[in-house]
């Protein structure tokens, strides 16, 4: 590999890993747009210090940029908490017209010059990976160190700041300060950003990684490391690839590698995934399915109890709304738990064991539905009436008043439990 | 170069074609943005003027000509698309709706610039996308009717028409829509698709002011107009009026900046529509800081004068064996009024409306209608007590605050209505006689 493609490589996976971290929290804080306006807000900042200084400083066009980038954000504040203005707006007036500027002042820097020295400034709107050199590798690297410092020593803050931002000045904690160094660290990462993945790209860098990151953990530790990874590999690949096949730009090959990953994730990260979740939703259709099988099975056993009697599955079906297909499904599925006997084509029994579980999910449901019926103000605060987990979710004290009122209607199934209790007495 | 009108000199001819480029070009983006604005989506018009970009390159990639329709069906679809994927990786990724727009457009705007790195001699120059290229608007000429205009007004001008049209057809619909997309919903208006159709809209407008402004510039025209003319009006009618013609005035006066200061055209037109914004914010009428500050400051001195009216008059009652009038020095009054300019331009105001006057000793005393204004005062004060007293549980030395707060803001009417709602009480949690009303008191005057 040639020296300048091992520099390209070197820096474009650092901007990854330093994007990812600091990302991380633009995209938990739900900013991630800011990146985006920064990068825009940045472009007079950087033609203006190109004018005072009047040649290409590295340094002064960086801080240029940088204090610019932050001027739009004070200013979006300002209006956000002064005006009527809402925020989305705000930061639109900001991005286009701190943008307009920086282009009025690039075509004014070009057609004040003499011809042939070109400000250089279209690299840094649509980025210019291949022009990276040694110096840059060692901004970025820095920058991307004292990022990595700075959450280390502050991890604690910022997570206090991130979530819950009214506890943490609650508690004491100088919340708005962390909140501007956090803003100030984005700050910084994009316009280091800028001048190799450009303006766009930059915005994506940021939250791609993070974003994609957030779908395979929810701790955010966890989240700051594969966000870091997944932007170094993005970077590096797509460094990669475009150098490989010549003609390819470096920034949008790494914005749809990036994107490219969190489709992969959106469907396969393992719990916030599609499919991920399509199991868990189909695991669940299948539960509630089977307990309601068994409570109509109990219901039509209940009233030639204690014998375990044969039922119909024309009588089985009628209890409710299931087609021919499903119920056979779940039959055979009790079936092979052993929980029922099927005697020939159209009658099965409940086994003891099927009694058992089938007398559990009955109670829970005529647990659920007479907790309802008497607190309909509180029942809406549970979703799922699952039959197994009455008992957690509720109060104990509930439970038992609510069974003493089946008892006394005599609807109380009569568990295995409650069976062996009643013989010790 | 374009001829006619022929009543203008060579340069002014070229001023009037680009402005007018610039205004039709402006008026379309001010109309449709006025909707964003409102809506909340003012970074959907961003992101989707980014994504069209991609409409355009697969629209050349299949034609392999940039011929305004398939370009323009590319970049609708592709806005379309833009609108459709942020709102479902919101809703289906478990990501916030600006990570979801975030990454949506920027692949998007990534794919665009990789199709167009790819083909060869394609004629989509990215200096045009980045700065438009108004600039040289009267220099490519077609001919329409036997006239030479500029190929630009060539899109521009029907889509503006389209634009006026779609506001004037769905006025109602985007109303509603706007305002309160549940009640659009339950009217039988399809939230979703007056949204798509915005979008559509947003999108159409986006491509094709591109040309003439550039990708981000064209931001600009869509959110700064409506966001300055939503400052100066509360009207929807309004508010379109003042947008369009925000962007007129940004069209003019970026033009004259460009010329006067040597640069892009389109770029000026961002400033001088920020510019306005930032009049707009600092003086618009009723939303402006200027405004708004006044306002705070006419409540505080209101306030200030009528704590001294007050003050004075519970001194007065407090004396009433005695003496009809309290005397207090200027100090003692401004000290009444609360310390500082506020208080001093209070007692100021108060001689000045004969509520306050100076015997001949310089002390300060109640006027007939400053008592008459104290009584008022005091009344509100003492029956807001009473009732947060009955109405609501609240320990004795809780009252005093919220009535000290609401007594400025309770009129005749309130207190009608306070009165209606208390049981006949004459005093107040303190045991202090409430002051009668002025019926009342003309009432009690009969009786007597």
């Amino acid at each position: 590999m040639e020296y300048n493609t091992q520099i390209v490589l070197a820096g474009t996976s650092l901007m990854g890993v330093c994007a990812g971290l600091v990302g991380s929290f633009a995209v938990l804080r739900r900013r991630a747009l800011i990146g985006d306006t920064l990068a825009h807000a940045a472009l007079p900042g950087l033609c203006l210090a190109f004018l005072i200084v009047g040649h290409r400083s590295l340094p002064a066009m960086l801080f240029g940029a940088l204090l610019s980038g932050l001027v739009g954000v004070l200013i979006i504040t300002a209006l956000r908490y002064g005006t009527r203005i809402k925020e989305d707006a705000a930061m639109g007036i900001v991005l286009s017209v701190f943008y307009g500027a920086g282009i009025a002042l690039s075509r004014y820097i070009q057609n004040q010059s003499t011809a042939g020295s070109k400000a250089g400034l279209e690299s840094y709107i649509l980025g210019k990976p291949a022009g990276m050199i040694l110096q840059d590798l060692f901004l970025i690297g820095g920058t991307t160190l004292a990022c990595l410092l700075l959450i280390v020593l502050l991890y604690k803050e910022f997570k206090v700041v991130l979530f819950d931002s009214q506890f943490a000045s609650v508690q004491g904690w100088p919340a708005l300060r962390l909140d501007l160094l956090l803003m100030a660290m984005i700050a910084v990462a994009v316009v280091i950003g800028l001048p190799a993945v450009g303006v766009v790209m930059m915005a994506a860098l940021l939250i791609i990684p993070a974003a994609t990151a957030r779908l395979w953990t929810e701790r955010l530790a966890l989240m700051l490391v594969i966000s870091a990874l997944f932007g170094a590999t993005i970077g590096g690949a797509g460094t990669l690839l475009s150098a490989r096949f010549a003609g390819l730009p470096t920034g949008p090959v790494i914005v749809l590698l990036g994107s490219g990953l969190f489709g992969v994730s959106l469907l396969f990260a393992p719990r916030s995934g599609f499919l991920a979740r399509w199991l868990d939703a189909q695991n669940f259709r299948t539960r509630i399915g089977e307990q309601a099988l068994l409570c109509e099975l109990y219901n039509l056993t209940e009233p030639s109890l204690p014998s375990l009697v044969e039922l119909d599955r024309d009588t089985l079906k009628s209890q409710r709304s299931w087609s021919d297909n499903e119920l056979s499904k779940r039959l055979t599925r009790l079936n092979v738990a052993d929980l029922i006997k099927p005697s020939d084509n159209s009658r099965i029994t409940l086994t003891p064991s099927g009694y058992a579980k089938a007398a559990q999910v009955a109670r829970a449901h005529r647990l659920w539905q007479l907790f309802i019926e008497s607190y309909p103000d509180s029942a809406p605060d549970f979703t799922d009436l699952d039959a197994e987990t009455i008992d957690e979710k509720l109060d104990q004290e509930i439970v038992v008043q609510l069974e003493d009122r089946l008892r006394s209607a005599g609807r109380l199934p009569k568990t295995t439990h409650s069976r062996t209790r009643e013989t010790t007495q | 170069m374009i001829d006619w009108p022929v009543f203008l000199s060579p340069d002014a001819r070229l001023a009037f074609w680009t402005i007018l480029c610039g205004v039709v070009c402006n008026a379309s983006c001010a109309i449709i943005g006025c909707y964003l604005v409102l809506r909340r989506m003012s970074l959907l018009g961003d992101a989707i003027s980014h994504a069209v970009l991609a409409g355009i390159a697969v629209a050349f990639l299949l034609t392999g000509s940039l011929a305004p329709l398939p370009v323009f069906i590319g970049a609708v679809t592709v806005g379309l698309l833009t609108a459709f994927l942020t709102q479902s990786l919101a809703t289906w990724g478990r990501i916030t709706e600006d990570s979801s727009m975030g990454i949506v457009f920027t692949s998007l705007f990534a794919i665009g610039v990789i199709i167009v790195s790819q083909i060869d001699g394609v004629h989509l120059d990215t200096d045009c996308v980045l700065y438009g290229s108004i600039d040289t608007a009267p220099v490519e000429i077609i001919t329409v009717a036997g006239y030479d205009i500029p190929h630009m007004l060539q899109i521009l001008v029907p889509m503006t028409v389209l634009t006026l049209l779609f506001v004037i057809a769905f006025w109602k619909e985007l109303k509603i829509a706007s305002f309160d997309p549940l009640l659009a919903t339950t009217m039988g208006i399809g939230a979703s698709f007056m949204h798509y159709l915005l979008m559509a809209m947003v999108a159409g407008v986006t491509v094709s002011s591109l040309e003439a402004v550039g990708a981000i510039v064209v931001v600009a025209m869509l959110i700064v107009p409506p966001a300055t003319a939503h400052l100066l009006t509360d009207r929807l009618g309004w508010m379109l009026v003042w947008s369009v013609a925000i962007g007129g005035v940004s069209a003019v006066l970026g033009y004259w900046g460009a010329v006067r200061f040597d640069t892009n055209v389109a770029g000026m037109m961002a400033v001088a529509a920020g510019g306005q914004f930032t009049l707009a914010v600092a003086f618009a009428p009723k939303h402006g800081l200027l405004s708004r500050a006044i306002g705070r400051m006419q409540l505080a001195l209101r306030i200030a004068a009528e704590d001294v009216i007050a003050k004075l008059y519970r001194l007065e009652e407090q004396a009433a064996e005695s003496t009809n009038r309290v005397d207090v020095s200027r100090k003692e009054c401004e000290h009444l009024a609360g310390a500082g300019w506020i208080g001093r331009l209070a007692i100021l105001v108060l001689s000045r409306r004969k509520q306050l006057a100076t015997s001949a000793s310089g002390q300060w005393h109640l006027t007939t209608t400053g008592r008459e204004l104290g009584r008022s005062l005091v009344r509100s004060h003492r029956l807001w007590e009473t009732f947060l007293d009955e109405n609501f549980e609240l320990p004795p030395d809780h009252l005093h605050e919220p009535a000290e707060r609401l007594e400025h803001f309770i009129g005749p009417q309130l207190q009608a209505r306070l009165v209606q709602e208390l049981a006949q009480s004459r005093t107040d949690p303190q045991g202090k006689v409430i002051p009668p009303g002025e019926a009342a008191n003309d009432s009690e005057h009969a009786a007597e």
